[in-house]
C-alpha cells in the first residue's frame, strides 16, 4: 500500500510538470490560488477569458489540451490516469480552463458519440484550442430532476426544426458559441421517447440569453430562450426521439472529481479554530464543547480524500474506479453547509458581517454558506444522487413512475 | 499510486472469508451469545489457519507478515462477527509483547499466543473512565495490587498486561494469570460473544513490560496500532449490516411494493453506504500509517477508529431499522451486529476520547513547526 506513482506515471508527471513550469501563466498564480486578497482591483483589470483562451491554445499547440480525447480531434489520446496527473500538476491554472470545462467535458464527448465525421471535424479542433466555448441547454424551469419532463418544443418544418422554449442554469450561454440542445419532438408518446438532441450556433436569431440573478446576489447562469429558432436537421445528434439515450452519454461524461477529492471546508475551519479565541479565552480548538462536532467534519474529509486515492488506484491499474466515488458531492455540500454555519456561529454576533476586511477569514464562511445550498442541488439534489446510490450501487428497485407509460401531453403538470 | 491490499494480501482476506463462513456461522457466534461460553475449537482452527500469528515474527512461531495481511483478515473476523478474543489476544497483547517485551518475555508469550495456546489480555481501566489519574493498582518489587474492570476477555485470559503505577509514575507490568494472587469475576455485558470481566491481583507476581514510567505513553502506542486494526473490524461488520438490511429490503413487501422502493428506506441505506465508504476509506489511511510506520499514525488511527465507529454503529443500528419489527426479535441476527457495533465503541476507549485525540493531533498539525 502506497501513494507512489508507477515508473511510467512518474516519467509522465515530469514531463508534464517540465511545461507547466516553462509555460504556465505565473503573474496569474496570485489571483488564481486566492492567496492575493487586496488585489481584487488588478484581477479587476486582466481579461481573464483572453487569458484563459491563451493558456488552453498553448496547450493544445503543445500537445497537453483534452488529453483524454483522440489526437485527430485536438486531444493526446491519454489515458485516464495521465489526465488526473495532469490536472493535478496543472493545479491552480486548471481554474483558466474553467469555461471550456463543459464543452470538453461534457458537450465535446456528446458531439464525438453521436455527431457525423464532418461535424466532429469541424466543431471538436477549435473547441480543444480553447477558440469555441459551448453550453448545455438540459434544464427547464419545470425540469430539473425530472429532465425528461422538459418542454421545449422542436417541430420539423422540411429539412429544418423549430424550436420555441426555455432553458434554464446554463452556465455560459452569454459567452457560448455553441451548445448542446435537449427538445421534445414528440409529445404524444412516453415523456423519454419524444426527446430529441440537436447542437445549436448560438448566435443563431432566435435565442436569447439572460443572466440569471441567483439567491447569493450573483451571477453565474443563465436562462436561455428560443423564439421560432430554425436548426438543419443535419445539426441532430442521434435519431429522433433518442434524445435520452444521447444526453446520458453527456451526463456520464460529467467531469469526474477524481483526484482531488471534493473540499468541506475542513481546512479553513480547523486553521480558523485553531487562530481564534475561544469562549473561556484560549484557542477555539480548546473548547470540548466543539470537539465531537470537529471530529465528525475531520472524518468526513478525510474520508473523501481517502476514497478518491482508492479511484485512482484503480485508474492507475487501467480499471474502471468502483461506485464509491459517487459519495463525494453528497458527502461535500452538506459537510461545507453546516461548516459554514458553525464558524459563522462561533463569530457571535460578528458572523454576520460579509465584508471581508471585517469578517473572520476574509468572509470565507460567509461565502460558503450563501453558495453552499446550490452545490446541494446542482449536477444532482442531494435526493437524487441517494437514490443512484440506493439503486445503482445497492442494487433497489427504481422508484414507482406513474407517469412511466402515459404520452407526454396526458402527464398532469399541476396539483 | 496503490493505495489499496495487493493481490496476494487479497488471497489472505478470501481465505479467512472462507474459512469463517465454513466455520463461524452466526448459529456459532449465537452459542456464546446464549451462554454457551468461549469457543476453544474454532480458536484453535483459527490458530491453525495461521491468522493470529500473521504479524507475529516466525522466530516466534508467527508467520512473520505485515500489518496489512493482519487488516485484511480482522475485516472478515469484524464481518463474522468471530467471537473470539482476538483485540485482546492479538491486537493488543501481543503487540505489547512484541513491541516492549524482553527477548525472554517474546520468547515465553508470542510462541504460545501465536498458536492460541495462551490468550492475553489488556486490563488498563478501573471502573471508569481511563485517564492518565484514574489509575489505583500498584506494581512494586515484583508484586501487583488491584482490581481492574471491566477488562475484556478477561474470563478466559492466561496472561494479562496491566497499567499500574510504579511510584509516582506509570508502567506496564505483564502478569501470567495463573497463579494463586488472582481473582476472576465474570461480567454481564451488552455482548456476550466477546466476554467482559473483574481481575483482582492480590499480591500477583508480576513483571515490568518496557521501561518503568513510560506506561502511559507505550498505551498510546498501543492503543493507536489496535485502533486501526479494530477499524477493519468494524468496517467489516458494518457492510455486513449494510448488506442484511438491502437483502431485506428486496425482499420484504409491504404496501403491495418490496420496502427497498421506497425513498425512505432507499436514502437510509444510501447513507449507510456513505458512512460505510467513509469508514473504509479512513481505514485505508490507518493501515497504510500502520504498515510504514509512518509518523502520522496518530492522527490516521484516530481518524479511522472514529470513522469505523460512526460507520459500524450507523449502519447496525439503521440496519434493525429496516428490518421493522422483525429486526427486534432475539431470532433474527440484526441485534447480533447492534450488540458488536457497541461493544467494539466502547472497546480502546469510547468515541469522545477518540475524539479528542484526533482533534488534539489535528490541531497540533496544524501548527507551523517551531523554529
Amino acid at each position: 500500500m502506497n501513494f507512489d506513482d508507477t515508473p511510467e506515471e512518474a516519467a509522465f508527471r515530469a514531463e508534464a510538470r517540465a511545461w507547466i513550469d516553462a509555460n504556465a501563466p505565473k503573474h496569474l498564480h496570485p489571483i488564481l490560488s486566492g492567496s492575493g486578497f487586496g488585489t481584487s482591483a488588478e484581477a479587476g483589470e486582466i481579461d481573464m477569458l483572453a487569458e484563459a483562451k491563451k493558456w488552453q491554445k498553448a496547450k493544445r499547440d503543445a500537445g497537453w489540451a483534452c488529453l483524454h480525447w483522440p489526437k485527430e480531434y485536438g486531444g493526446r489520446g491519454a489515458s485516464p490516469m495521465e489526465r488526473v496527473i495532469w490536472n493535478q500538476e496543472e493545479g491552480v491554472y486548471a481554474q483558466l480552463s474553467f469555461t471550456f470545462i463543459i464543452g470538453q467535458g461534457m458537450c465535446g464527448p456528446t458531439v464525438m458519440a453521436w455527431g457525423s465525421e464532418e461535424d466532429k471535424q469541424r466543431l471538436l479542433p477549435p473547441l480543444a484550442a480553447g477558440e469555441d466555448i459551448w453550453c448545455q441547454m438540459f434544464s427547464e424551469p419545470a425540469a430539473g430532476s425530472d429532465l425528461a419532463g422538459l418542454r421545449t418544443r422542436a417541430v420539423q418544418d422540411g429539412d429544418e426544426w423549430v424550436v420555441n422554449g426555455s432553458k434554464i442554469w446554463t452556465s455560459g450561454a452569454h459567452i457560448s458559441q455553441y451548445g448542446i440542445l435537449l427538445t421534445r419532438t414528440d409529445p404524444t408518446v412516453a415523456k423519454h421517447k419524444g426527446l430529441t438532441m440537436f447542437w445549436v450556433d448560438m448566435r443563431s436569431p432566435g435565442i436569447e440569453v439572460r443572466p440569471i440573478l441567483q439567491a447569493h446576489g450573483q451571477s453565474g447562469f443563465n436562462e436561455v430562450f428560443f423564439t421560432d429558432l430554425r436548426i438543419p436537421d443535419s445539426q441532430r445528434l442521434g435519431a429522433v426521439g433518442n434524445g435520452w439515450n444521447v444526453s446520458l452519454t453527456t451526463l456520464m461524461n460529467e467531469r469526474l472529481s477524481i483526484g482531488s477529492g471534493m473540499s468541506t471546508g475542513f481546512e479553513p475551519l480547523l486553521d480558523y479554530a485553531t487562530r481564534a479565541p475561544g469562549p473561556s479565552g484560549g484557542r477555539l480548538v480548546d473548547d470540548p464543547s466543539i470537539r465531537s462536532k470537529l471530529a465528525d467534519w475531520a472524518t468526513k474529509a478525510s474520508g473523501l480524500k481517502y476514497t478518491s486515492m482508492r479511484a485512482l488506484t484503480a485508474l492507475s491499474k487501467g480499471e474502471q474506479p468502483g461506485p464509491e466515488n459517487s459519495i463525494g458531492k453528497l458527502v461535500a455540500g452538506s459537510t461545507m453547509q453546516d461548516i459554514a454555519m458553525f464558524a459563522l456561529d462561533q463569530q457571535g454576533e460578528m458572523g454576520v458581517l460579509t465584508d471581508p476586511e471585517l469578517a473572520a477569514h476574509a468572509a470565507r464562511f460567509q461565502q460558503t454558506l450563501m453558495r453552499s445550498p446550490a452545490t446541494r442541488i446542482e449536477g444532482g439534489t442531494d435526493e437524487i444522487l441517494r437514490n443512484i446510490i440506493a439503486e445503482r450501487v445497492l442494487g433497489l428497485p427504481g422508484d414507482v413512475r406513474v407517469d412511466k407509460d402515459v404520452p407526454f401531453e396526458k402527464i398532469p403538470t399541476r396539483a | 499510486m496503490q493505495f489499496d491490499f495487493n493481490e496476494q494480501q487479497n488471497e489472505f482476506r478470501q481465505e479467512a472469508r472462507r474459512f469463517l463462513a465454513a466455520e463461524c456461522s452466526t448459529e456459532r457466534v449465537r452459542k456464546a451469545l446464549e451462554g454457551g461460553g468461549f469457543d476453544r475449537q474454532l480458536w484453535q482452527g483459527v490458530a491453525e489457519m495461521g491468522f493470529l500469528g500473521i504479524a507475529i515474527p516466525e522466530e516466534h512461531g508467527g508467520l512473520g507478515l505485515g500489518y496489512l495481511e493482519l487488516c485484511a483478515v480482522a475485516e472478515e473476523f469484524g464481518r463474522a462477527l468471530a467471537p473470539l478474543p482476538i483485540v485482546s489476544s492479538i491486537y493488543l497483547a501481543a503487540e505489547a509483547i512484541k513491541s516492549f517485551g524482553t527477548p525472554e518475555q517474546q520468547a515465553a508469550w508470542l510462541p504460545r499466543i501465536a498458536a492460541g495456546a495462551a490468550i492475553g489480555c489488556l486490563a488498563s481501566v478501573e471502573g471508569e473512565r481511563l485517564t492518565e489519574k484514574s489509575t489505583r493498582a500498584t506494581f512494586a518489587n515484583g508484586t501487583l495490587n488491584g482490581a481492574k474492570l471491566p477488562v475484556l476477555d478477561g474470563d478466559i485470559a492466561d496472561v494479562a498486561i496491566v497499567l499500574a503505577k510504579e511510584g509516582d509514575s506509570l508502567s506496564l507490568v505483564l502478569v501470567d494469570l495463573a497463579q494463586d494472587g488472582i481473582a476472576r469475576r465474570t461480567l454481564d455485558t451488552l455482548d456476550p460473544t466477546r466476554g467482559q470481566a473483574e481481575l483482582t491481583f492480590t499480591n500477583a507476581a508480576a513483571e515490568r513490560l518496557g521501561d518503568r514510567g513510560e506506561g502511559w505513553a507505550m498505551l498510546q502506542t498501543l492503543l493507536d496500532r489496535a485502533a486501526v486494526l479494530v477499524a477493519f473490524e468494524q468496517i467489516g461488520g458494518a457492510d455486513r449490516a449494510l448488506e442484511m438490511g438491502r437483502d431485506y429490503a428486496l425482499e420484504r413487501m409491504a404496501f403491495g411494493r418490496q420496502i427497498g422502493s421506497f425513498q425512505a428506506i432507499k436514502h437510509m441505506l444510501a447513507d449507510m453506504y456513505v458512512s460505510a465508504t467513509l469508514a473504509r476509506s479512513n481505514a485505508y489511511y490507518g493501515a497504510w500509517a500502520l504498515s510504514t510506520g509512518a509518523a502520522e499514525l496518530p492522527r490516521a488511527a484516530a481518524t479511522a477508529r472514529v470513522s469505523a465507529t460512526n460507520a459500524f454503529r450507523h449502519c447496525a443500528k439503521n440496519n434493525v431499522q429496516v428490518h421493522g419489527g422483525m429486526g427486534f426479535t432475539w431470532q433474527m441476527d440484526c441485534h447480533l451486529f447492534y450488540r458488536r457495533s457497541n461493544q467494539l465503541a466502547l472497546a480502546l476507549g469510547s468515541q469522545p476520547d477518540w475524539e479528542e485525540k484526533l482533534v488534539t493531533r489535528l490541531a497540533a498539525a496544524n501548527e507551523p513547526l517551531a523554529a
